[in-house]
């Protein structure tokens, strides 16, 4: 696959795949529900509206060419996320104070 | 609306395990510690992600499995498509089309959880066109009248709810992603098939005998749906260690008995099998043997619509290229003129 944009897509056989986000409700974050196979971004949003949301689930869609999405690797798990691991002074339960203090 | 629990190796599988064979080497210490990796993941019900390790097997039969699922869905909307234009009224034919229109997007869920896998659409769409994958049997019978637009809502899709919520806790996340997409909707086709029928039971003896008549013709064909007997499933093992599989056959079978039969009596109408009763000792009902062999001459292509539903199924894949074909050229279009303007 070509990533740079100045050059002509290659003809493409199949229509490429997207990554589909809705959106369910006002003020709620666009979550990931699926993908798609579409022709450009305007049929891939005609199509998810179709496929995805054909019960009221959504008030507004992303989609995403799959190609342009990186993700971490699932075998590097244990490296990447580790320096968390050990910083539990980052949660309010490690500090002791007594009760009548309560809760902000 | 799928709901054959089992699955059947396609023709490519046989032609392949038919030839010659590499010899498979060891695995490496590497591969031996990636399957106790594998293995204790999916003890610990934990799910499996596209971009992790999985055998190669595991992969093998999810990609089989996923796109029978998915050709299922598709060609199952063909024996229903065909009564939408003569649906008894305006509010059944809106009913109808929102169902065939589900089935449509349950294949293509389907679709992309199996395109995770590594294979493509179109290679998908081959198998399926060619005649090389299988799909759902049920589909490989007419739907002669009405009542069997509903009993296939009451019997077929009540049978594939039974067979997909095992499936929604499918060791494969994107698969069983799906199948809680998929179950969430499949839930109205059942209902609105049994509501159907309900108000045909209330209308004229002849539109009573319709029900009775499609009921005797689908009852047995949908017992068999759920998969040959436990102890012909040799399969059955595998998929259950793998936890893709999680209820047998005969099991998922028999709780579609249960849950049946109170509903056939509150319609009214008769199942058609004469060794039909409750046994108190085993709090199930009995039921009298299913011919296995009208089953198996089906899946293997001799049912009374096969040729029919792939012909048709092909014809409208073929009727749609130039479409698919008018969106890529106006997508490079745009692509260009894009380029153009920035240029």
């Amino acid at each position: 696959m070509s990533s740079n944009p100045n050059s002509p897509a290659p003809a493409l056989k199949e229509w490429p795949l997207w990554e589909v986000f809705v959106r369910s409700k006002q003020g709620l974050e666009h979550k990931h529900c699926g993908s798609l196979h579409a022709s450009d971004a305007q049929h891939a949003l005609q199509m998810a509206r179709d496929v995805y949301t054909r019960r009221q689930e959504g008030v507004s869609i992303w989609v995403v060419p799959s190609a342009t999405i990186a993700a971490s690797d699932p075998g590097d798990k244990g490296e990447f996320f580790e320096p968390a691991a050990d910083k539990i002074y980052r949660h309010p339960t490690f500090y002791d104070i007594p009760d009548e203090v309560g809760h902000m | 609306m799928y709901t054959q629990s089992f699955n059947v190796p396609d023709t490519s599988d046989d032609t392949k395990s038919a030839g010659l064979k590499a010899v498979a080497r060891p695995p490496t210490e590497a591969e031996t510690a990636l399957q106790a990796r594998f293995d204790a993941k999916v003890d610990a019900d934990e799910k499996v992600e596209p971009k992790d390790w999985m055998p190669e097997a595991y992969r093998k039969t999810l990609v089989r499995q996923i796109s029978q699922h998915a050709h299922s869905e598709i060609v199952g909307m063909l024996p229903e498509g065909n009564w939408i234009s003569r649906a008894p009224s305006l509010k059944r034919k809106a009913i109808l089309i929102a169902k065939v229109q589900d089935e449509g997007g349950h294949g293509l869920y389907l679709y992309s959880a199996a395109e995770t896998l590594g294979t493509s659409r179109d290679q998908m769409l081959d198998a399926l066109h060619s005649g090389k994958a299988k799909y759902s049997s049920i589909f490989n019978y007419p739907t002669l009248n009405w009542a069997d637009v509903g009993v296939v809502g009451w019997l077929v899709d009540g049978a594939a709810i039974m067979n997909q919520i095992p499936l929604c806790r499918c060791s494969y996340g994107p698969y069983a992603r799906a199948m809680i997409r998929v179950c969430k909707e499949e839930s109205f086709h059942q209902r609105q098939g049994y509501e159907a029928l309900l108000v045909m039971m209330r209308g004229t003896a002849e539109q009573r005998a319709m029900v009775q008549d499609a009921v005797n013709r689908f009852w047995w064909k949908c017992l068999a749906m759920f998969g040959p007997p436990d102890n012909d499933s040799p399969h059955s093992a595998q998929g259950m260690r793998w936890g893709i599989k999680r209820i047998s056959n005969d099991d998922l079978r028999q709780k579609f008995i249960d849950a049946t039969v109170p509903q056939a009596k509150v319609l009214g109408v008769t199942l058609p099998d004469p060794d039909l009763r409750w046994n108190e000792e085993r709090q199930h009902y009995d039921h009298g043997a299913i011919d296995w062999d009208e089953f198996w001459a089906t899946v293997n292509g001799n049912g009374p619509c096969n040729k029919e539903r792939l012909a048709t199924r092909v014809k409208a894949h073929n009727d749609g290229q130039w479409v698919r074909d008018a969106a890529m050229a106006h997508a490079r279009k745009q692509q260009q003129r894009t380029l153009q303007e920035a240029a």
